[in-house]
């Protein structure tokens, strides 16, 4: 019987929800399992209501599932909110010396958490570890790989003695008190893989890219980048600047671009507002940058911890003026990798920016991704400026070509003087306000778009080629999506999906075809007015049939997308 | 050998007797005075007649946006430390759009020097009123006269810059030794310079500073090292104006603290995806 057996982590702010729910995906990633996780916090350090939600799976999954087997709740809140999502069968871990009068129920397994903790571990607040062990014994794993996961994590010494403990102690626990286990999860391989959030495979397609510059300013949900990239700089070689403001940061990024490294910043939507002057400034002067916007709730703050797909229309219009760009949205932590890889070359390719749009969601879930073949990691500077073949005397930034494309030089490095200029400027970058040298310069830059358009994947299609509906997504609802096709078609539904993760150029003539023959076609996304379906209609002059819209900050499910569906009908 | 020819460039655009011309022949001079080969400079400009100047000149340029020409300076001058970069700015372009990045700047104490043309007011836009407009200077957007300005060199000195210096464009021979200073400084080096605009300016005019303008070096006893004197020098406007060193003090310079700096620009190093692969392992 293949394993899909989902945990839930729930309490306060500073109960340590985070670090268990983390241990837990990574103790079943150690043991072979895929495992996907997500977070839901608030936007407080303290207090409220957290969850973590982890799935493990013997097959490849890409999203959350509804159903819990076991609720590992540290507070009361996590019972009353979460228990109607038990499975038939599921377990709530419990302190109930703690946690009173909460009614007679199977499914209720009260361990003394905090006493456990107090005795065995000397402190009551290892008590999440005494839960984390309870678990483990309910589906009689092998204690041994949290043991020494938990002594990498708190590092040698006491503290990792003591959570040991605190494990064991939940763990022996459970074993006495609830004969049997709930289902029999075993470590099922040695196979290495990863167990990594959006924002870490972001980071690292940076680093394999030779990213070696970034600059930003620290905004929810993409702050870990900057950390992480700032805690490998000495070992990459690379510099990331806390900037003053995202207007900063987006101009740095810039600066070190013109001056030939690649280089990126990474912001949420309202810091993204304040980097849009950046946009135009990358697109006038042909200077290579990659901007990330992970995108939460709007407009303005909205929903700080939240996740939503709100930003797809602004950030491809974001700016004033006609000029090229490029859009790419990540559908999975495994793309993310790759679709980061793609940006910088793009960037340094086609001279423009390029912006990668991700998600809260995609930014913090955890998936097991195998290590990424480094090798498929091509480095595309295109066309430079050679002291061998080129005059330096005669190099021109801005010269007009066929392509659009002219040969970057570096400043310093010959004696080549690479002048450009956010004012409209001639082929030597210097500013004009000629007529014909102006309409030369944008329709050179707009050149840079044909070929770009050539270099678009074809959008992933999953499922027969023809089917009667349709669903089309984008950027990181693919997992969901992907698993409520799967759903349909076991009831027999005739469905596929057209996902897209290049978003622009629009890949067009594909998206208008497969519309032509679905008799429904609907659109899914995290967003409140169907900006996708917006955007097919602009560029192939096709409407969909209906809209599936999700706009309460949360993720969407496999179970809700199917659902869905089946009303809209299929 | 370096002359000033290697520094002829464009034909400047700015209005006869404009105080731009000074600023750019002394910047010119220190340039050639110093050695420095036009291929070696980044000139990173604003928006403003103070913006163009960088295409007058010789050397690399990245002319920006509007206030911001000194983050692509500190982007430029972490890619290739090599690179002398000069950012070049008006006073509403450093002192109102950029100020944050100015205050920054100073702070983070990066190896660029900040050239300000301080006219007192907005030239390209047709004379409005700018952050440094003395009180009650009337313009059109500010018809019952412009409120307090701000005090580039103290909010300099403040915000933690390691050079602060004041020149003047009707001095370029003392503006001209001024640069030089800033740019063989290692840290942030802000030059204000008093700039008569003819345009749109009837009240700071040469004359007017003429008459007011005078050398810190020829002051016995000024020490620019010591910062609560600079602080009190900075405060001075009026019938007396200083210019020259106001303060400087050797200080950790934010470049020298990159680790990722200390084998050699970042520009020349190569690109190695396999060497990624080491960071799997603390993932898995």
């Amino acid at each position: 019987m293949p394993v899909d057996f989902n945990f839930m982590v729930g309490g306060e702010a500073g109960q340590g929800v985070q670090s268990v729910g983390f241990l837990l995906a990574k103790v079943f990633a150690r043991g072979g399992y895929h495992v996907f996780a997500d977070q839901d916090y608030e936007s407080r350090v303290r207090g409220g209501h957290n969850f973590f939600r982890v799935r493990v799976s013997d097959g490849r999954v890409g999203a959350i599932a509804e159903d819990l087997d076991i609720l590992i709740a540290l507070n009361r809140d996590s019972i009353e909110l979460h228990q109607v999502e038990l499975a038939h069968g599921g377990v709530v871990i419990f302190d109930g010396e703690n946690i009173k009068d909460t009614g007679d129920n199977a499914s209720l397994f009260s361990v003394p958490l905090e006493r456990l903790a107090r005795e065995r571990a000397g402190d009551r607040v290892m008590n999440n570890t005494v839960a984390l062990g309870a678990a483990l014994a309910l589906v009689d794993y092998d204690l041994e790989i949290l043991n020494n996961l938990l002594a990498e994590y708190f590092g040698k010494g006491k503290i990792a003695e003591n959570n040991i403990e605190a494990a064991r102690a939940g763990y022996e626990y459970a074993q006495a008190e609830r004969k049997g286990s709930i289902r029999r999860l075993r470590p099922v391989s040695n196979i290495k893989r990863m167990l990594l959030t959006g924002n870490e495979a972001i980071s690292l397609g940076a680093i394999a890219a030779g990213c070696k510059f970034m600059s930003a300013y620290p905004m929810t949900p993409a702050s870990s980048i900057m950390e992480y990239i700032a805690a490998k700089s000495e070992d990459f070689d690379l510099v990331m600047v806390h900037a003053e403001d995202e207007i900063a940061a987006v101009n740095m990024a810039i600066g070190a671009g013109y001056a030939g490294v690649r280089a990126m910043t990474a912001t949420s939507g309202s810091g993204f507002c304040l980097m849009v002057e950046g946009i135009g400034l990358a697109g006038i002067t042909e200077t290579p940058v990659v901007i990330i916007n992970a995108q939460r709730p709007g407009p303005a703050v909205g929903l700080p911890t939240r996740t939503e797909q709100g930003d797809l229309q602004f950030v491809i219009h974001a700016h004033h003026g006609d000029f090229p760009r490029a859009v790419l949205a990540p559908a999975t932590i495994e793309g993310a990798f790759w679709v980061t890889v793609k940006a910088f070359n793009w960037a340094e390719k086609y001279q423009l920016p390029v912006i990668i749009l991700t998600d809260h969601y995609l930014a913090s879930s955890y998936a097991t991704v195998a290590p990424f073949d480094l090798a498929q990691v091509t480095i595309d500077h295109g066309p430079l400026f050679s002291v061998k073949d080129d005059e330096p005397s005669e190099y021109m930034r801005h010269r007009i070509t066929p392509s659009g494309i002219s040969l970057r030089a570096f400043p310093e490095l010959s004696k080549a003087l690479v002048v450009t200029d956010c004012d409209e400027h001639d082929e030597e970058g210097h500013l004009t306000e000629d007529a014909g040298e102006r309409t030369a310069q944008v329709q050179k830059r707009l050149r840079k778009m044909f070929s770009l358009r050539q270099d678009v994947s074809q959008p992933q299609l999953y499922g027969s080629k023809k089917a009667n509906t349709t669903l089309i997504g984008w950027g990181s609802t693919y997992g969901a999506i992907h698993e409520a096709v799967d759903m349909l078609r076991r009831d027999g539904a005739s469905i596929n999906l057209l996902h897209l993760d290049e978003l622009w150029p629009f890949p067009a003539e594909i998206v208008a075809d497969v519309l032509s023959t679905a008799h429904n076609s609907y659109v899914i996304e995290n967003n409140a007015t169907g900006q996708l379906a917006r955007l097919i209609k602009a560029e192939t002059g096709r409407d969909v049939s209906g809209k599936i819209l999700k706009f309460d900050g949360r993720p969407f499910t496999p179970a809700y997308v199917a659902e869905a569906v089946r009303k809209e009908g299929c | 050998m370096v002359t000033l020819s290697d520094y002829a460039g464009l034909q400047p655009t700015w209005c006869p007797g404009c105080g731009n011309f000074g600023i750019l022949k002394a910047l010119n001079k220190a340039l050639v005075e110093l050695e420095i080969e036009p291929h070696r400079v980044l000139l990173v400009s604003g928006i403003g007649q103070a913006g163009k100047l960088p295409h007058y000149t010789r050397g690399n340029v990245f002319n920006s946006l509007h206030g911001r020409p000194v983050p692509p300076s500190i982007g430029a001058k972490i890619a290739n430390p090599e690179l002398v970069v000069i950012a070049v700015s008006g006073d509403g372009d450093a002192y109102g759009e950029g100020g944050n990045h100015f205050i920054h700047a100073a702070r983070r104490n990066h190896n660029i020097t900040y050239l300000v043309h301080n006219n007192q007011v907005y030239g390209l836009t047709k004379g409005q009123a700018s952050p440094t407009s003395d009180a009650g200077f009337i313009t059109k957007t500010t018809p019952y006269g412009a409120t307090n300005p701000v005090n580039p060199v103290a909010l300099a000195i403040v915000s933690g810059a390691s050079f602060v210096g004041r020149g003047f464009a009707g001095d370029d021979e003392h503006l001209s030794s001024l640069i030089k200073q800033g740019i063989t400084h290692r840290g942030f080096s802000l030059i204000d310079i008093l700039q008569p605009c003819v345009s749109f300016n009837h009240k700071n005019t040469y004359s007017w500073y003429r008459e007011r303008v005078y050398k810190l070096e020829d002051e016995s006893g000024y020490d620019p090292d010591d910062k609560k004197a600079a602080l009190e020098k900075a405060q001075e406007w009026g019938e007396r104006i200083p210019i020259g060193i106001i303060y400087r003090k050797e200080l950790p310079v934010y470049e020298d603290q990159l680790p990722a700096l200390r084998k050699g620009p970042l520009v020349r190093q190569e690109i190695d995806p396999g060497r990624a692969e080491k960071l799997f392992a603390e993932l898995m």
